[in-house]
């Protein structure tokens, strides 16, 4: 029963389909390697802040190794080089905050700074500069991890391609990822020059981000409850870091400020209904009334610009304790039509989805499992919820697989083991590296487990 | 390991010719689902049902068992199989039992214990199996088909329903005792359920349907409920029942 005290339930961000394990929280390489030893047939994962939504970063029955930073984690910059070398622990919050004042910025962040350096490459993750930019594993020089063996392994793309793009993007099941070294962005400001456009449907917002090779960062918001000649209608913004030169006379005294402050921590109060297609329906068209009919330039502020709702800490909760789902696809440019099909789809199940996003990706990079290829990205939100929803999701996969494109895995609720397979051929010569690099099979979550990715 | 929807991947039906089993499988199966095992002691007799599966559910894959209830030794085994070939087992519901030729009178002593075996020792040591599966799982659910002839034992089926009145208690136990692993119980007491079991009788009052009993059950699971009766009358029946004075139940109980 003593086990039993260190058991814990965990889940994603989108605090669905939670389950119990044994969390044990990193204390260096000696003590994971006896832990490691030591696991039942149930295996282990690393677990960094749990902002995939869905379950990679769990393991039920199994031992979750919580990758926390005390605040004490290795942060290290190389000026000269343009680099930092980083305990996998790390934020890139703390990044962020340690860094921008220096004049240095992260070479890819999502929609929120709450991702560790180790989820950061375990999801490759991408961000508004993916057209220009790649993925984050494409800005990684090295990384050491720990193996099933309790062997701690340097890898880089030069050295160990294999095994160090089969951990780019991997999900965390090669190993534990301890530090990696990345190359980082040199900026004069702490401001993003913005550029705001309305788009009234969605042809006109596809045809519009197709020329944005100008800009760094760009990203549309579209209404998903929007219907008629009105469907996929959005706001884009675009933009890249201010100079010096953009900023106003205050601004330009102290152009590298930056300190993000959470306003509120939203209680665990909200009831599962309240996130519903008529609360949603009036916030979308307040949000793309708020934005100028006439193309804005104006500055805004990196969190503003990248990270709107790490404003509010949890705001999950505003789902209620029915959680929400995540939804993220790609489809080759070539689909654009699919693309207007499941969006006129979705906007026809009503689902309560804000802040859908669509994006356009340049090229992948080599990770076996990297999500992001060259086309068309959509990612929504949907509280879980309605009896047609996992029939309506499994028809959209299938139009998504049909037409070429694939899933994200650190966002994925619900998709096939088949799903996995179609979407990403080279999950086969994947789990020939992975079983390699885990001779014992130790590497399991609740993820891999519903989508088969780990044979062993 | 259900999905972020709620959709288990892989359902186990245990007594896979039961009519309200495959009501229950009919009404929980969804898009999402990967595999269904279809356990029957002979497992051809499920073809059937395998077959209107595959129908509606093309990408579902359906597995048939063989299981008997009677033979207790093989039932850890049958459970570790399937967890072997198809992964965790998310959902399992145990449908099995037999009703047989009451009252009790009249039926002979290999019968009565053929009918307390499989109701009460079967169910005990499948569910056993069943939950120390997902126990080590950490997660999973199990439907027990129980009854209210367990609630108070009529004269005309006193071997039904005891079985099914000790199994249903070792459910309730068992139920609070796996709470903590991750593991929910579900007890489904249904009253008089007009199926080809029951055909031969007369139906008794509140007497419901396997599609009645079947969508009680998804939405009690869907509740995270414990115990669930169908029709929900049948609670407060019961509570009056259990108290009735002797002299009143039996006549009561004779009915019917």
């Amino acid at each position: 029963m003593n086990n039993d005290i260190q058991m814990k339930r965990l889940a994603g961000w989108g605090n669905t389909a939670a389950s119990n394990a044994k969390v044990v929280s990193f204390a260096g390489v000696d003590s994971l390697s006896v832990t490691l030893n030591g696991v039942n047939p149930r295996g282990a994962i690393a677990r960094g802040l749990g902002r995939s939504y869905g379950a990679p970063a769990q393991n039920a029955g199994g031992t979750v190794i919580l990758m926390e930073d005390d605040g004490e984690a290795s942060l290290v910059l190389d000026s000269a080089k343009c680099t930092v070398t980083a305990d996998a622990r790390v934020s890139l919050d703390r990044i962020m905050r340690e860094l921008i004042p220096r004049g240095w910025f992260v070479p890819v962040t999502p929609g929120t700074r709450q991702v560790t350096v180790g989820g950061a490459i375990a999801s490759d993750i991408h961000g508004k500069n993916h057209h220009v930019d790649g993925s984050f594993g494409a800005h990684v020089q090295r990384m050491s991890l720990m193996t099933s063996e309790g062997v701690v392994r340097e890898l880089s793309p030069t050295s160990t391609p294999r095994e160090f793009w089969a951990t780019v993007g991997g999900m965390g099941l090669t190993g534990v990822i301890l530090d990696a070294t990345f190359s980082m962005l040199p900026i004069e400001t702490s401001l993003m020059k913005v550029e705001t456009s309305r788009a009234a449907n969605l042809d006109e917002l596809m045809q519009t981000m197709s020329n944005d090779d100008e800009y760094r960062y760009s990203v549309a918001w579209i209404d998903l409850l929007a219907r008629g000649t009105r469907m996929g209608r959005g706001v884009l913004t675009r933009g890249d870091h201010a100079k010096v030169a953009d900023l106003g006379g205050r601004e330009a005294q102290s152009p590298l400020d930056f300190e993000p402050k959470s306003l509120i921590t939203a209680p665990p109060i909200f009831p599962s209904g309240l996130l519903n297609r008529f609360t949603v329906a009036a916030f979308n068209e307040a949000w793309f009334r708020k934005a100028p009919s006439r193309t804005h330039i104006g500055n805004e502020t990196i969190t503003t610009f990248f990270h709107p709702l790490d404003g509010v800490q949890k705001w999950n909760r505003l789902y209620g304790r029915a959680g929400f789902v995540q939804y993220q696809f790609v489809l080759p440019f070539e689909a654009a039509d699919t693309m207007r099909a499941i969006i006129g789809k979705l906007s026809n199940a009503k689902y309560a989805s804000f802040l859908a996003v669509l994006k356009y990706f340049g090229r992948g990079d080599a990770g076996h499992l990297s999500f992001p290829m060259p086309g068309w990205t959509l990612a929504l939100d949907v509280p879980v919820g309605g009896r047609s929803m996992p029939a309506t999701f499994g028809e959209i996969d299938m139009m998504v697989l049909d037409a070429g494109g694939r899933h994200y895995l650190a966002k994925d609720s619900h998709i096939s083991a088949e799903s996995v397979r179609r979407g990403y051929p080279r999950l086969a010569e994947w789990q020939a590296i992975r079983d390699e690099m885990d001779p014992r099979g130790i590497w399991h979550s609740d993820l891999s487990r519903r989508l088969k990715l780990t044979t062993k | 390991m259900d999905n972020g929807l709620g959709i288990p991947q892989t359902i186990a039906l245990f007594g896979a010719t039961s009519e309200i089993g495959q009501a229950i499988v009919r009404e929980i199966i969804e898009t999402g689902v990967s595999n269904v095992i279809l356990a029957a002691r002979n497992p051809e007799n499920a073809g059937e049902f395998a077959n209107e599966i595959s129908a509606l559910y093309p990408g579902v894959k359906v597995d048939k068992v063989a299981f008997d209830a009677a033979n207790f030794a093989s039932h850890a085994e049958v459970v570790a199989d399937v967890a072997r070939r198809h992964g965790d087992i998310d959902l399992a519901v145990v449908a099995f039992g037999l009703l047989g030729t009451e009252p009790s009178t009249g039926a002979s002593v290999n019968e009565i214990v053929e009918v307390a075996q499989v109701n009460f020792t079967g169910t005990v040591t499948l569910l056993k199996a069943l939950s120390d599966q997902m126990r080590a799982q950490r997660h999973g659910r199990i439907v027990y088909l129980s009854s209210v002839a367990g609630e108070r034992v009529r004269l005309s089926n006193p071997v039904y329903g005891s079985s099914k009145a000790g199994a249903d208690g070792y459910a309730q136990g068992l139920a609070d005792a796996v709470a903590n692993d991750g593991v929910k119980i579900l007890i489904v007491r249904p009253g008089f359920v007009a199926s080809k079991m029951t055909a031969h009788l007369k139906p008794a009052p509140f007497a419901t349907t396997p599609g009645a009993v079947a969508s009680a059950t998804a939405k009690a699971l869907r509740r995270e409920r414990v115990i669930v009766w169908v029709p929900g009358l049948l609670r407060w029946v019961f509570v009056i029942f259990r108290h009735l004075p002797l002299a009143v139940w039996r006549k009561v109980s004779a009915k019917g």
